[in-house]
């Protein structure tokens, strides 16, 4: 049986620093992938939010507020906090909905307004929360953690601070004409090494900005997209939301530490490419299949470590990729052709939506010059704190 | 800076200065052997191990006192509280440790002065305590990674 679904309307509201409510860009995003789908509003039965945890009550809990924002319509409501695989895991808790047959057609939407600057903990003296204590005991900010991957990456693959660069540059190039990019503009090698460090090896334009936007995403069964008048809708093919396996031997945000490898055997793959591989295997497909990917280059250096996750090279292989300029829009395999991260900043909660629309309107052949030629298959890739991340693989 | 200011760790039960020894506290797993840090109290998190996993299996671990350079990063910005910066803030650097014997990465401030560039992926670090803020009743310390003595005994 297939478990693929349809995708039949994508919307985002433009990310920026806009300094309005989340809901503004949620419900604007939310409409336009409505009016994408050619579907009424009182016809979604299911609505599926992703929760930024600013704003008091997680996002206001998100899918009721933007189900309110729409009008109260009576449908279902489910509510996701994932960190940056929040929007990853209301795509998928629609997904479930509709392959168990309990809907036809759910609206998936994620917003954020995001603060100036460093992401922070949650306010308060909370000695017992990690998010806390790194905060409090190193002064290990996000930065920092993409900055030891960074250094790690030079020390053992020979990455140069040009090739970080070279990753800007690149995105840079794909954003400049996505209407929904909050940084258009050409940035060139020199604009990066003369940015500021903010944590060394990285400097200012090596790491992703915080943004507001927003994305939304109608997803249909396949039957519902055939009845729709939509016989070959772009399809979401498979979604993993794996956790790592223990022992988890990197470190990601907020550890402290890794787990010890001491009595148990590392596993098979790391946490970043287990994600993907995961995903493959549910799809059927594997790296070779793809005509683009969108992964969550939160750092330039980031960017590179995701082409092997996601098996686009052998380990160490990225920056020869990378130079070969088979992840340039026109190589064998783009990787961001939205822009990614660089040219949007992260909106957390809307941000895995974000790449699924992207994926969306590449397979339909609507990106207009940035459009991956004859595009297929994609996959959309994101890692966030307390061991969350989804890999997400759309096809036409 | 005063030296007749009380110190006291700014986390309790993390890391010890017994003896000028200076440590990091965990705990360890009787069953089948693996540390953690910080403390885990719960349950013993490997899937293989046959203990009780009610926490009664885990016992005080004090890690190795030097590892390897795994990285390190430096911030030149003022991080948002609740990390608590001096004025004018002051940049500092971060390692991430590696522990041959305990097969893990550890993270730790460098001590004051050491930049990225006196660093190198691989140099050998051991522990030290230092001063991460103060206020007018105390200095409050922490672990810190500092470059490893010469001819000293390793792990």
């Amino acid at each position: 049986m297939s478990r693929d679904i349809a995708v039949l309307g994508s919307g985002m509201h433009p990310w920026g620093k806009w300094g309005r409510n989340f809901v503004e860009y949620g419900l604007a995003a939310a409409r336009e992938a409505l009016a994408d789908a050619g579907v009424s509003w009182p016809d979604v039965q299911y609505v599926a939010g992703a929760d930024t945890i600013r704003n008091g009550y997680p996002g206001f809990i998100a899918g009721a507020t933007f189900a309110q924002a729409l009008g109260w319509s009576g449908a279902r409501v489910s509510s996701s906090y994932a960190a940056c695989a929040s929007g990853a895991q209301a795509i998928n808790s629609a997904r479930a909905q509709i392959l168990a047959g309990l809907c036809d057609v759910a609206l998936v939407v994620g917003a954020d307004a995001a603060p100036k600057g460093f992401f922070k903990p949650v306010g308060g003296d909370r000695p017992d929360d990690p998010d806390w204590l790194r905060f409090r005991l190193l002064g290990a900010t996000n930065p920092i953690y993409f900055a030891l991957y960074a250094r790690r990456r030079m020390a053992v693959h020979g990455a140069t601070l040009d090739d970080f660069a070279a990753v800007k540059v690149k995105n840079a190039r794909h954003g400049l004409a996505n209407p929904n990019a909050r940084y258009r503009k050409e940035v060139t090698l020199d604009d990066v090494r003369e940015s500021a460090v903010v944590a060394d090896p990285l400097r200012l334009l090596d790491i992703c900005a915080t943004s507001d936007g927003g994305a939304a995403l109608v997803l249909s069964s396949m039957d519902f997209a055939r009845r729709h008048g939509v016989a070959d809708p772009v399809r979401i093919k498979a979604l993993s939301t794996v956790t790592p396996t223990f022992p988890k031997t990197v470190l990601d945000l907020p550890d402290f530490a890794t787990d010890s490898a001491m009595t148990a055997p590392e596993p098979e793959r790391p946490f970043r490419s287990a994600i993907a591989h995961a995903a493959y295997e549910e799809a059927g497909l594997g790296p070779e299949d793809l005509s683009l990917a969108e992964v969550y280059d939160l750092s330039t250096a980031l960017e590179l470590d995701w082409y092997e996750d996601i098996g686009l090279c052998e380990p160490g292989g990225a920056e020869d990729l990378l130079r070969s300029g088979a992840t340039a829009l026109g190589g064998r395999v783009p990787v961001n052709p939205s822009g990614g991260l660089a040219s949007f900043g992260e909106a957390i909660p809307a941000q895995a939506i974000a790449q699924v629309c992207e994926l969306t309107r590449q397979l339909q052949g609507r990106s207009e010059s940035r459009q991956v030629a004859n595009a297929r298959a994609g996959i959309a890739v994101n890692q966030g704190l307390f061991g969350h991340g989804s890999a997400i693989i759309t096809t036409r | 800076m005063s030296t007749t200011k009380e110190r006291r760790p700014a986390i309790e039960g993390w890391h010890t200065a017994a003896s000028g020894d200076v440590r990091l506290l965990g705990t360890r797993c009787a069953a089948c052997g693996t540390p953690y840090f910080p403390r885990n109290e719960l349950a013993c998190r490997n899937p293989g191990c046959t203990g009780p996993k009610d926490g009664s299996e885990l016992e005080e671990y004090a890690l190795s006192g030097r590892g390897r350079v795994w990285s390190y990063a430096d911030a030149r910005y003022k991080p948002p509280p609740p990390y608590v910066s001096p004025d004018p803030f002051e940049p500092y650097t971060v390692a991430a440790v590696e522990l041959e014997a305990e097969r893990m990465v550890v993270l730790g401030q460098m001590v004051p002065g050491l930049t990225p560039a006196d660093l190198e992926v691989g140099m050998e670090v051991e522990l030290t305590e230092g001063v991460l803020y103060e206020d007018d009743e105390a200095e409050y310390t922490v672990w810190m990674w500092r470059p490893a003595s010469a001819g000293g005994a390793g792990a």
